[in-house]
């Protein structure tokens, strides 16, 4: 395929996920407003108000950017791994496979997608949180490249889950029963200055609490992490990831017997 | 001389299970020709269309499409080759003309013109008045031409069709390949699998029939019902007939008051037996083949490869 027919591929995958995941925006885009809605009432202004201020902030301020960052990450992740693997279990990726679509277009087209609705709701959480608290921005760049990085690491991860999985309950076990975990007990709701020694440094081996507290960083200018080593971390994982998803895509892992 | 539009050669699939599915098949179809690959089930017609259209690997052996190598030359081939497969692939929630419209941005066709050629082709298979329905409102004899306008889209010059008018009522299958010999007398070479050996002997110019992963005939439609020795004709009489009339030298038998069948063999005429009915003052009314022809063919071929092939496993 030339550039421009690339180009047009890629644009075709990128517009028939957005009209997907649109298409379906009270299971895509409302729950998550919802849900973190409830997070602003309860741990911010209900419970928030108590535990007072933290790392200097108030909670409700200090709990905001774990929370857009939680929503972030489920939803790209969630994109990709439904949109997928539905593609498959629907065998319409068919489609797909046997039109010249090089597999690196293929596989940008549906990561694009999963940032896509990641930064979409992203951007709605938010909104919402300016219903509860002002928000200050302390670092635009590192907000930004924090978010789109963290974005596509969860698109990649979502993707390589989606080639792997048989069934939809393999699509659910990953966001149960490892990303939930991780996300809970990455910083999103406190400062791991507040645990002891060695629960510190259990959490420093958990890659969403640098994603977290660079996030973080960039609102509100505290962080319990090395903020370029973050980025080093993030950036290197998505490049091993798209590879790796490149080689699957290639070797036609589950989708071509 | 007609150049070569897909020539496999020594080709083996054998599948992680252990099944070898394929065991080298030869196979040429030239440019422009209408080729049915004819089997029983599992006899491995969808694994070869499968290898032709990237969807299953091979084991072993060479596939070249237009002269190019799939091994190498993949993306170019898929250019030039539509895919009708046997089931349906859609995605349901898709509205028809976005399905059609969005495999043409695969292809890298400009938005506006693959919408042009969605409504064409959506039209000419009368699925316009569908076109923002989705897969699941339409009836099975529709999803089938949805599948044939989407393979359209690129206007590729390779049609592989895998059981196009499975499940499609008599009428539909008549305007389908109607349509088909259309496209086809316009320059697209088709390759179809079918179990209407009616249908292959009415559309398709070369047959190839395939039994247990191996080619076991490989000819011209015509020259493969010329292979015939015999053909059972039914014919109606205006009077009752209560034994089946004398005609010595033809094997037949009574159906009922007013039908009998005869077998007319190769070298027998129509005229001699006409003669001897006549002769009786038997009046015929009418008469029709008892089978489709290459149907008889098919058993007559395929079952003494089966009774080998199980012979050799004892």
């Amino acid at each position: 395929m030339s550039p421009r027919e690339q180009w047009i591929a890629f644009f075709t995958i990128v517009v028939k996920e957005v009209k997907r995941f649109t298409r379906i925006w009270p299971q895509t885009l409302l729950p998550p407003a919802i849900t973190i809605a409830l997070y602003f009432i309860i741990f911010g202004t209900l419970i928030g108000t108590r535990i007072g201020s933290m790392s200097g902030f108030p909670y409700i301020e200090f709990v905001v950017p774990g929370l857009i960052m939680m929503s972030v990450i489920t939803n790209s992740y969630g994109n990709v791994v439904s949109s997928f693997f539905g593609a498959k279990f629907q065998r319409s990726i068919e489609e797909v496979l046997v039109s010249p679509v090089p597999s690196h277009v293929l596989l940008f087209g549906y990561m694009i997608g999963g940032v896509i609705r990641g930064l979409a709701v992203g951007s709605i959480v938010t909104c919402m949180s300016l219903f509860f608290t002002d928000l200050h921005v302390h670092n635009v760049t590192v907000t930004i490249a924090i978010v789109f990085f963290t974005s596509v690491l969860f698109s990649l991860t979502g993707f390589i889950n989606a080639m792997y999985a048989n069934s939809f309950d393999d699509i659910s076990i990953i966001p149960v029963f490892v990303l939930t975990p991780l996300t809970y007990l990455g910083g999103v709701f406190y400062s791991i200055e507040m645990l002891p020694k060695f629960w510190q440094g259990i959490s420093m081996s958990n890659p969403i609490l640098y994603m977290v507290n660079t996030f973080r960083y960039g609102f509100l200018g505290i962080t319990d992490v090395n903020i370029n080593w973050a980025f080093f971390m993030v950036i290197s994982f998505c490049i091993i990831l798209f590879f790796y998803s490149l080689y699957l895509l290639d070797h036609g892992k589950r989708l071509r017997t | 001389m007609k150049n070569s539009c897909l020539t496999i050669k020594n080709l083996f699939k054998e599948y992680d299970s252990g099944l070898l599915a394929l065991k080298d098949i030869d196979i040429e179809v030239k440019q422009g020709d209408f080729f049915a690959l004819l089997g029983p089930n599992g006899a491995g017609k969808s694994t070869i269309l499968g290898i032709i259209s990237s969807l299953v690997k091979k084991t072993s052996g060479n596939v070249t499409v237009f002269g190019m190598n799939i091994d190498k030359d993949f993306p170019v081939i898929k250019k030039n080759i539509g895919v009708v497969p046997q089931e349906f692939n859609f995605n349901q929630f898709e509205k028809v003309f976005d399905i059609i419209s969005t495999q043409g941005g695969y292809f890298g066709i400009p938005r506006k013109l693959s919408e042009e050629r969605a409504e064409k082709y959506l039209k000419l298979l009368g699925l316009w008045d569908k076109r923002d329905q989705t897969p699941r409102m339409l009836s099975g004899g529709m999803k089938r031409r949805l599948m044939i306008a989407r393979a359209l889209i690129h206007e590729p010059k390779l049609l592989i069709l895998d059981e196009p008018t499975a499940g499609v009522d008599i009428e539909l299958r008549r305007s389908m390949w109607k349509f088909l010999k259309e496209i086809n007398e316009k320059g697209t070479t088709i390759i179809l699998t079918t179990h209407y050996l009616e249908e292959a002997e009415y559309l398709c110019r070369n047959v190839a029939i395939i039994d247990r992963g191996q080619i076991i005939q490989n000819t011209s439609t015509s020259d493969l019902l010329r292979q015939l020795n015999a053909e059972s004709f039914i014919f109606d009489a205006y009077e009752n007939l209560s034994e089946l009339p004398s005609i010595k030298g033809y094997k037949g038998r009574i159906i009922n008051d007013n039908s009998f069948e005869v077998e007319v063999e190769k070298n027998k005429s129509l005229n001699t037996l006409f003669t001897k009915l006549t002769a009786q003052g038997i009046e015929i009314s009418s008469m029709r083949n008892k089978t489709n022809r290459l149907e008889e063919l098919f058993v007559s071929l395929v079952k003494p490869h089966e009774k080998k092939i199980e012979e050799d496993a004892e």
